[in-house]
């Protein structure tokens, strides 16, 4: 749609938000408020701290332009996920931590288990997102649509081998999700 | 939406077909992790998304102890002894991983592999990790943003850190109005933009109405942003005057029929025009910008691009069966204001066609006339008081000779000629013909 390229996209937006650009704040806002909302709603399951996590995210660039090192992080979208993956699990872990409290059970290992597991969806959801559209499409036909891989190779007009190749490098990209390692820093 | 096996996950035996056993399901549910790998070391906390991770390389090295795969449960049926499976090669079983945690193999396939899992450790390793990523699939559930959200955290921004370069207050309801259009056109599908919509306005004494689709209203939108685009310097295709000609124009000059492609270029408008009149500052808030055959100042040209994107939003809004506020109560309260100041000269306008009673006391410029009470109510409502005789008359409550009282929607549903003058007005009183007049030069300030 836009018709800049990401990474220009990326350093030209780093520059305007630097520069104190309020116009650019806004055009940021309406490229990745669902992505920082869905995420920080994927691992908190509550509206309310989804928003709070929306705030804090957007105040957090909008402070800080500069910490953005497209060397460093990829793409601005890549960056930004990623704050708001450590932003809503700082977020769950507080809050769990304070349930558990005051029910006065539940051991650390539960606790660190739920936040791992929601970190994990979350950085799954961004894979699954950002990977290449043909591997996206091929998983969507064999596990949403519940077509074989002969079914999904003619669906999608390739070969056979490439549907496999497709479905296993896409599952592998998607593995790499529960490989990482948990970062709930604030921000 | 979820997926097919969200909570369920073992369901997946196929049931027999041609004397084919059933097949225990590879996939796992959503919620199974018991089976995670402790995480590895951290590779390289930077590295982040797919993009860097060199999946296939992976396969190599299973980590010692990694755990065959759950050897099948019996199916329930005695199964008849497995036809003996093709002897596949290595790398097409390998190959066929994916396609196997995803159930999407042959019953021949899936036995082959499994027999092959159990004596090649690199490919039972793999085949775990793929059987848990399936688990990780789950269907985007892509949640409506609150519309208000957006408001709040750009405020927030603003409070930590105030803007050097701000968007001006004047354009604040074209900034929240285009934003809130755009979230509305993210979120609907490709044959949603080819959806039927019937643009309506007045014109003197009865409605008219023109069709469309969704992509051409975005097309109408795009074509008159472009007045005031020109208006402070910037790119603008088309060189009709007027809002109908320049829709006309641009409707003829797309391809047909416009598709969802449209919303890029509407959308890269709006925001050159917030940021070209940030960067211009204050003295550009006047600036004349041209209708054709009248003109307003670029804050309330802005203010008019504001209203009109939110009518047309709702009538898109309409269209797809989407649901659609109102903007908030202060952006409101200036588009009702910008009608009401409007409606002493499209008074005039309609007197000199003839369409309303001739002026009965005329005062000197700038003293007090003959006035009507507009009382709106509801978010953004307020208290205006019309002058009747003259635009160059003050309106004021002392001459008072009319009271008309209507919802904020309802006056903005009026304005943009969306419901007939004689349906609008819930409370009416005193001077029926100044009533009316004023009702209808209200839907006058609709156009296309």
């Amino acid at each position: 749609m836009a018709k800049d390229t990401p990474p220009r996209w990326d350093r030209k937006m780093q520059q305007r938000l630097a520069r104190g650009e309020a116009a650019a704040l806004g055009e940021l806002y309406d490229r990745f408020a669902s992505l920082v909302h869905n995420t920080a709603h994927r691992v908190l399951d509550d509206d309310s701290a989804a928003d709070q996590v929306t705030r804090e995210v957007f105040g957090y660039v909008w402070e800080n332009p500069d910490a953005y090192d497209p060397r460093r992080e990829g793409s601005m979208r890549s960056w930004i996920a990623k704050l708001t993956r450590r932003q809503a699990v700082h977020r769950l872990r507080q809050a769990e931590a304070k349930a558990y409290a005051a029910r006065g059970g539940g051991s650390t290992e539960e606790l660190e288990q739920k936040v791992r597991r929601a970190a994990v969806s979350a950085r799954a959801d961004f894979i699954v997102q950002s990977m290449p559209a043909p591997l996206r499409a091929a998983l969507e036909l064999a596990y949403f649509q519940r077509r074989d891989y002969r079914q999904t190779a003619a669906d999608l007009g390739v070969t056979e081998d490439e549907a496999r190749r497709r479905l296993r490098l896409g599952l592998q990209l998607l593995s790499t999700a529960n490989t990482r390692p948990l970062d709930g820093r604030a921000l | 939406m979820t997926g097919p096996l969200d909570g369920g996950g073992h369901d997946d035996g196929r049931e027999d077909v041609g004397g084919v056993p059933r097949i225990p399901s590879p996939r796992r549910a959503a919620d199974d992790y018991e089976a995670l790998p402790a995480p590895e070391t951290p590779a390289e906390a930077s590295a982040e998304g797919p993009a860097e991770a060199s999946a296939e390389g992976r396969a190599e090295g299973p980590p010692p102890g990694c755990p065959p795969p759950e050897a099948s449960p019996p199916a329930s049926t005695p199964a008849p002894p497995p036809s003996s499976p093709p002897a596949l090669p290595h790398k097409v079983l390998q190959s066929l991983l994916g396609a196997w945690a995803l159930s999407a193999c042959s019953p021949e396939e899936t036995t082959a592999v499994e027999d092959h899992l159990t004596e090649c450790a690199p490919c039972a390793e793999e085949a775990l990790r793929l059987r848990d990523a399936v688990g990780l699939l789950h269907h985007e559930r892509d949640l409506d943003l609150d519309p208000l959200l957006r408001s709040r955290v750009l405020e927030n921004c603003l409070g930590r850190r105030p803007a050097r370069i701000p968007v001006p207050e004047w354009a604040g309801p074209y900034d929240a109005e285009t934003a809130r259009l755009d979230a509305l056109l993210r979120d609907i599908g490709d044959a949603e933009w080819h959806a039927p919509v019937r643009l309506k306005w007045f014109q003197g004494e009865r409605p008219v109405s023109r069709r469309t689709t969704v992509a051409g209203v975005i097309g109408h939108l795009l074509a008159v942003d472009g007045l005031v685009a020109t208006a402070i310097g910037l790119d603008d295709p088309l060189s009709a005057k007027t809002p109908a000609e320049r829709t006309e124009a641009y409707w003829k000059g797309v391809d047909h029929p416009p598709t969802r492609a449209v919303r890029g270029p509407w959308r890269d408008q709006t925001h050159a025009l917030i940021r070209t009149v940030s960067f211009a500052g204050r003295g550009v808030a006047e600036l004349s910008v041209s209708y054709g055959d009248f003109a307003l100042p670029l804050r309330d040209a802005l203010l008019d691009r504001a209203f009109e994107c939110w009518v047309h939003a709702d009538d898109i809004a309409n269209a797809v069966a989407y649901p659609y506020e109102p903007p908030s109560g202060a952006h409101l309260h200036g588009m009702i204001d910008l009608a009401a100041r409007l409606l002493p000269a499209a008074l005039a306008d309609r007197r000199r066609a003839g369409l309303a009673a001739p002026a009965r006391a005329l005062v000197t410029a700038g003293s007090p006339g003959r006035s009507l009470h507009l009382e709106v109510e509801g978010s953004g409502g307020g208290d205006w008081y019309i002058a009747l005789d003259s635009p160059a008359a003050v309106g004021s409550p002392d001459r008072k000779v009319a009271q008309v009282a209507l919802d904020s929607v309802e006056f903005c549903q009026l304005v943009a000629g969306h419901i007939a003058p004689e349906e609008a007005a819930a409370g009416q009183d005193g001077d029926r013909e100044a009533i009316r007049d004023v009702l209808f030069a209200a839907a006058s300030l609709s156009r296309l």
